[in-house]
C-alpha cells in the first residue's frame, strides 16, 4: 500500500503487441516455471465430478492469451494476441487493499504484488476487486500426472486447494540472483533477473526489468510513443506496459465514449 | 402440536439439505459450486448480505427500545432479537463454507488487514454475534422450567437491568459491519458498477447499506411476526407496534430513496462517464437488464416508502404488511444486482460476459439456513417468552 522505499526499484513489464504471434510460449513457460498443475478429480462414485479441462473459467493461468480483433471484414480485418500477466498495478493496488487478511502485499522493494498462499483464507475478495481477471482460485487439488512430479520447480511451493494464485514475475527468479549476488560478494540490490515469459518469447516481444533504470530495455519501450496500459482510466497504475502502433488495438486497452473514439480517430 | 411438527419437520429436511451440501462442499471442495474465476462471489455471498440485512431488525429494534425510550417495542424485542440472532449466526456458519480455507478464518483476526473492510464485517459480525447471544440469554432464562430456579431467575432480571448497555454495544457494532458490506463493494474501485465516491475512506454505499438494512429489519420483523400469527392462529403483537414499526420503515426508506436515487444519477452520469462507460454499458449483457435497477427503485423502493409514509395505509394490515414485504424484498434485489452484476459486468473491453448458476450442493447450505432458521424460531416461540403480551392480546 506504501509508495515504494526504494526509488531506485520497480520492477515491471512491456509487451509488444506488434511483436507477439500469439504462439503461446510465455504461457506454456510461466506454467512450467510456476508449477501450474492439472484439476484433480472430485467426488465419489456417481456423484463423482471429472475435472474440466475445456473449463477455463476455473483453470489455473497465470498469463493468459486474449485474441482480439478490429471487427471489420474482410479484407481489412485485423486480429492480434494480447498476453496477459498480472498488472502488478502500483497505485492502492485493488487486490492488496481489500485482503481480510494481509495474504497478498506489494512489495515495498520492487513493487512486485505476491501471495502468501499459507496465509490465503480463499475468501477470494481479490478476485472480485480485479479489474483484469489476473487472480485465479484453486478450485480443486492440483493434479500432477505420475512422472510429472519429477519435473516441477524446486524453487515454487505448489498450491493447496482453496487458495488464490497469481503472477509474481517469477519472484523465486529474483530471490536466487539476490543469494547469487551475496554468495560471490556483489551489491545483492543492484542484481536483475528475468522472468519465464521474457525468456521464452520467441519474437523477443516480452522484456522485463526496473521501470526506474533509464538504461533498462523496459524503462525505454515504457516510454514509447507506442506504449499503453491496460484500463488506465481505473487510476491502477498497471506495471506492465503494452506497445503497438495500430490504434484499433489502443483501444480495447481502456474503455471509452464514443465521442472519445470520434476525437481519438481524428486525432 | 399439530401445527408446529410439521413446521420442525420442514425445517429438519431443508436442514439436512443443507448439511449434504455443506459435507460436499467441504470434503471435496468449491468446485461443487457453480462459482468460477470470474464468478468468485456467489448466492452465498448474496444470500449472507440479504440476512444481515434483514436481520437488522434486531439492532434497530434495541436501539429504538432503550436508547430513544420507545417502550412499546418490548412486545416484539424477543422476537427481533432471536431473529436477528437466527440470521447472524447463520451468516457466520455460511461464510465458514464459503471460504476456501475454513480452517484458516480466524488468520482474518490474527493476520488482520486494517485497510480492507471485509475485516471490518468480520470482526464486527463476530463481536455482534456474542452481543445478540446475550441478548437471547435472558429469553431463554425465563423458559417456565428454567426460570423455577431463584438464581436463574436473579440473571435474567440482572441481564435485563443492563441490557441498555448491550443495546448499545449492538447498534455500534452493526452500524459498522452493515456499512462495511456495502463498503465493501463501493470500494472496488476497479470494478465501475459497484464503485461509489464517498467521504474519507467511505464510499456512499456504506451508508445506503446501514440505513438501508435499520429500514427493512424491522419490516422483515413484522412480517415474521405475522406469518408467525397466522400459521398459530394466536394475536401475538399489538396493531399498533406493527404501525408503528411500519411507520417507522416508511420514512427511513423514504429519506433512503432520496439517497440511494442521488447515488445512482452520480454514478450514471459521473462516475461512469469518467471511466469511459455508460449506464447502458453496465446493462449490455446476459440477463441482468436494467430492469433490475428500475424494479428495485421503483416497485421495491418508491412505492413502499410512500405507502409507509401514508398514516391511512398503515391503518390496513394488509396494506402495510405488502408494503413492508416489498420494502424488504427491495433490499434483496439490491444486494444481488451489487454482488451478481458487479462481478458479470468485464471491465477489460475485450473480456466476455459470463453467467452464473449455483448447483445444487451450493443451493442447500442457503436452504439449510432457512431450515436452521424455522427451527430455532420454532423452538423459541414454543418454549420461550418471545411474545410478553400473547396472553394478554389472546383472552381464553
Amino acid at each position: 500500500m506504501k509508495a515504494t522505499h526504494d526509488d531506485k526499484l520497480l520492477w515491471g513489464m512491456a509487451i509488444d503487441l506488434d511483436k507477439c504471434t500469439g504462439c503461446g510460449a510465455c504461457s506454456v513457460a510461466c506454467q512450467a516455471e510456476n508449477n501450474i498443475g492439472f484439476k484433480g478429480l472430485a467426488g465419489w462414485g456417481r456423484l463423482n465430478l471429472v475435472a474440466d479441462e475445456s473449463d477455463k473459467l476455473r483453470s489455473i493461468t497465470w498469463l493468459k492469451i486474449y485474441r482480439i480483433h478490429n471487427g471489420q471484414p474482410f479484407p481489412d480485418y485485423r486480429e492480434a494476441y494480447l498476453p496477459r500477466p498480472c498488472m502488478h498495478c502500483d497505485h492502492h493496488t485493488p487486490c492488496v487493499s481489500v485482503c481480510p487478511s494481509t495474504a497478498t502485499t506489494r512489495d515495498e522493494e520492487g513493487g512486485i504484488v505476491s501471495q502468501i498462499y499459507t496465509r490465503c483464507i480463499g475468501c477470494r475478495y481479490c478476485v472480485a476487486a480485479c479489474p483484469y481477471h489476473a487472480r485465479n482460485f484453486n478450485w480443486f487439488d492440483q493434479h500432477f500426472p505420475p512422472g510429472s512430479e519429477n519435473y516441477l520447480n524446486p524453487d515454487v511451493s505448489v498450491r493447496m486447494r482453496g487458495v488464490v494464485e497469481k503472477c509474481h514475475f517469477c519472484h523465486h527468479r529474483w530471490m536466487l540472483a539476490r543469494q547469487k549476488a551475496a554468495h560471490e560478494g556483489q551489491d545483492r540490490h543492484q542484481v536483475t533477473y528475468n522472468t519465464a515469459c521474457a525468456e521464452a518469447c520467441p519474437t523477443g516481444a516480452i522484456v522485463f526489468g526496473n521501470l526506474k533504470d533509464p538504461g533498462s530495455e523496459v524503462a525505454k519501450w515504457s516510454k514509447s510513443p507506442r506504449a499503453f496500459r491496460l484500463l488506465e482510466k481505473l487510476g491502477t497504475q498497471p506495471k506492465v506496459w503494452y506497445l503497438t502502433s495500430q490504434e484499433w488495438i489502443r483501444q480495447w486497452g481502456d474503455n471509452y465514449l464514443e465521442s472519445e473514439k470520434a476525437s481519438a480517430r481524428k486525432g | 402440536m399439530l401445527k408446529f411438527s410439521p413446521v420442525i419437520l420442514i425445517g429438519g429436511v431443508l436442514l439436512l439439505y443443507g448439511a449434504v451440501g455443506a459435507v460436499m462442499c467441504l470434503y471435496f471442495g468449491l468446485n461443487q459450486t457453480g462459482m468460477n474465476d470470474y464468478f468468485p462471489f456467489g448466492l452465498w455471498i448474496v444470500f449472507d448480505l440479504v440476512v444481515i440485512a434483514l436481520g437488522a431488525g434486531a439492532f434497530f429494534t434495541g436501539f429504538l427500545t432503550y436508547w430513544v425510550n420507545q417502550k412499546q417495542l418490548k412486545d416484539v424485542i424477543n422476537a427481533a432479537v432471536v431473529i436477528g440472532f437466527i440470521c447472524y449466526s447463520g451468516a457466520v456458519a455460511m461464510l465458514g463454507v464459503d471460504i476456501g480455507q475454513p480452517i484458516r478464518g480466524w488468520f482474518i483476526f490474527w493476520h488482520a488487514n486494517i485497510h480492507s473492510m471485509l475485516t471490518e464485517v468480520s470482526y464486527c459480525i463476530t463481536t455482534y454475534l456474542v452481543v445478540l447471544i446475550i441478548e437471547f440469554l435472558p429469553a431463554v432464562i425465563e423458559n417456565r422450567q428454567i426460570k423455577k430456579i431463584r438464581e436463574n431467575r436473579l440473571l435474567a432480571h440482572n441481564f435485563h437491568e443492563f441490557m441498555f448497555i448491550f443495546a448499545g454495544v449492538g447498534a455500534f457494532l452493526s452500524f459498522f459491519h452493515q456499512g462495511s458490506l456495502g463498503g465493501m463493494f463501493g470500494v472496488l474501485y476497479a470494478r465501475p458498477f459497484a464503485f461509489r465516491e464517498g467521504i474519507l475512506i467511505w464510499p456512499w454505499t456504506f451508508f445506503l447499506f446501514i440505513w438501508s438494512a435499520a429500514a427493512v429489519g424491522p419490516a422483515f420483523t413484522t412480517t415474521i411476526v405475522s406469518l408467525t400469527e397466522r400459521i398459530s392462529g394466536r394475536k401475538l403483537i399489538p396493531f399498533s407496534v406493527k404501525q408503528f414499526y411500519g411507520k417507522i420503515c416508511g420514512w427511513m426508506l423514504l429519506t433512503y430513496m432520496i439517497a440511494k436515487s442521488l447515488d445512482t444519477l452520480a454514478w450514471a452520469f459521473s462516475t461512469l462517464p469518467r471511466l469511459g462507460l455508460t449506464f447502458a454499458d453496465q446493462f449490455a449483457g446476459g440477463p441482468y437488464g436494467a430492469w433490475l435497477i428500475w424494479i428495485e427503485l421503483f416497485l421495491f423502493g418508491w412505492l413502499p416508502a410512500l405507502a409507509l409514509v401514508n398514516s391511512k395505509v398503515r391503518q390496513n394490515e394488509g396494506l402495510l404488511l405488502g408494503a413492508m414485504i416489498l420494502a424488504w424484498v427491495g433490499v434483496i434485489f439490491n444486494r444481488f444486482t451489487f454482488i451478481v452484476v458487479s462481478l458479470a459486468i468485464p471491465v477489460l473491453p475485450f473480456e466476455k460476459f459470463q453467467g452464473y448458476m449455483f448447483t445444487w450442493p451450493e443451493l442447500g447450505i442457503a436452504v439449510g439456513l432457512i431450515g436452521y432458521g424455522i427451527i430455532v424460531y420454532g423452538l423459541s416461540y414454543r418454549y420461550l417468552p418471545l411474545f410478553p403480551r400473547e396472553k394478554e392480546l389472546n383472552p381464553a
